[in-house]
């Protein structure tokens, strides 16, 4: 009876996401069509500036870092084109490659470009990514429109990015399977008053495809094993549509610092409900030192086909214990300090800075277990990890 | 619950978003003079001040959890899984 519930479901789930698609499009169309035609105020290209960063994750027996390099560089007064070559290197082993596999290294390696046109007084981009790994390549499209209204109190923004993935697996010459990826955004910010911005974004993602990772798998009772349980592939379904909007606030404050806040609701047709909560301050201290202190709070329920342990195998149709997909709340605090360095007027470069960022995360899981733990099956300690994500980089403006 | 949420502030968008685009609110003048918006130009009040970091540490989040999406950056597939 319950199989039969989940395949109705996911049928219901497929019909609606196929019908948000084709409203989201229309909307977009008809409002891309009606802003281009009304466009009457200025936008702004994006500042010519570089980046060059070192980034880590350490957490959870895992080790990923690599540098990330973005440019951005104006061409006339209508063009500002873009590049970003990002690399993460992965090595160690998370809970979920110690219950079931060996620990590996691997190395993904992602370039973007990306171009913004001014034309008739609208702000247009588009960007290319394309990401590769040993098992996994990516590739995207994005499309985004902004515009200015109300004496540039007011800015509307849209985008549309598509993507495709082939997936493959380790070890496994003959497994290729493939994903696609459609979002749809939409934002507005909107200055309140002289010392108050409020934003709002909403998006839309749909998938289709191979949607598991094919490395995760789900455990099961049996009273055969050593362990008493063995481990299976995961079947998740293969359609997604997730609708997320958010909120955001800046507000300045008089001594030259701002506080800042985010609330983030989202929703999808897994089942997964999650809700995110950012609250931030920002210090200066003279002309050359920023600090940012900020804390995080995020929280989901588990996917409708998540369970820790199922009862046998291949007890329901989709079954997932990839613990991404699992109740779970996590808490992070972090900072950022930057010094900024002002270049003399005679220099092709205006200003430079250095900035070190550290978030501290804490993972706290409701429904998935530390496996590796000596416990009776299913009585096992439920698992929970800490990580240190830091960023350091210096940035140039010319 | 959430789903309620997206639907109303979806709503609220999409209603903003005509009133912009039909011209209909053209009779509000701007409240906010241009010579009053020196504290709003100053890098601490931009909520995307450091693309670079801005879109690594998204990712870093968005791998570990479920959610995805409204973070405010443009977009691109994360390419992660």
């Amino acid at each position: 009876m319950r199989k039969v519930v989940r395949v109705a479901v996911v049928d219901a789930t497929r019909a609606q996401m196929t019908m948000n698609q084709s409203k989201l499009a229309l909307f977009i169309l008809i409002s891309l069509l009606l802003m281009v035609s009304f466009s009457t105020f200025s936008a702004v290209l994006p500042q010519e500036r570089a980046d060059v960063m070192y980034h880590s994750y350490e957490g959870d027996g895992m080790s990923i870092d690599g540098p990330s390099v973005l440019v951005r560089k104006q061409i006339g007064n209508k063009v500002s084109v873009s590049a970003n070559y990002y690399v993460d290197m992965i090595s160690g082993a998370s809970i979920d490659v110690l219950a079931t596999a060996s620990p590996y290294e691997e190395e993904r390696t992602e370039h973007s470009v990306g171009v913004d046109f001014l034309h008739n007084k609208t702000l247009m981009n588009v960007n290319f990514t394309s990401s590769s790994e040993n098992d996994f390549e990516a590739r995207s499209v994005h499309f985004g429109i902004s515009q200015d209204f109300f004496g540039d109190l007011t800015t509307l923004s849209m985008g549309y990015s598509k993507g495709w993935d082939e997936v493959g697996k380790r070890g496994d010459e003959n497994f290729f399977e493939e994903a696609e990826r459609q979002q749809f955004q939409f934002g507005l910010t909107q200055v309140l008053t002289k010392n108050m911005i409020v934003g709002i974004n909403f998006e839309n993602i749909s998938d289709e495809g191979y949607l598991n990772n094919p490395y995760r798998s789900v455990r099961y009772v049996d009273p055969t094993a050593d362990r008493g349980y063995r481990f299976e592939t995961e079947v998740y379904p293969n359609t997604r549509t997730s609708n997320a909007a958010a909120i955001n606030l800046n507000y300045y404050l008089a001594y030259r610092a701002s506080i800042y806040g985010e609330v983030r609701v989202f929703s999808d047709t897994w089942g997964i409900d999650a809700n995110t909560y950012k609250l931030g301050y920002i210090h200066t201290f003279g002309d050359d030192w920023i600090l940012d202190l900020r804390v995080r709070q995020y929280q989901q329920d588990n996917a409708d086909f998540y369970q820790d342990l199922f009862s046998r195998s291949a007890e329901f149709n989709y079954r997932a214990r990839d613990k991404e997909m699992s109740s779970f709340k996590n808490t992070s605090i972090g900072l950022s300090v930057t010094y900024e360095y002002q270049f003399s007027p005679s220099s092709w470069l205006k200003k430079g800075t250095l900035n070190y960022e550290l978030d501290h995360l804490r993972f706290q899981y409701d429904d998935f277990r530390n496996v590796l733990a000596d416990a009776p099956v299913g009585e096992e300690p439920l698992f929970e990890f800490s990580a240190n994500v830091t960023r350091l980089y210096v940035s140039f403006w010319y | 619950m959430n789903k309620q949420l997206l639907r109303y502030s979806l709503s609220g968008l999409l209603f903003t978003s005509v009133l912009l685009i039909s011209g209909c609110a053209t009779s509000i003048e701007p409240w906010v003079k241009p010579y009053e918006r020196d504290n709003l130009a100053d890098p601490i009040m931009s909520a995307n001040r450091n693309p670079v970091s801005s879109s690594y540490t998204m990712h870093a989040f968005q791998a570990r959890e479920g959610a995805r999406g409204a973070e405010g950056g443009a977009g691109g597939g994360c390419g992660c899984n």
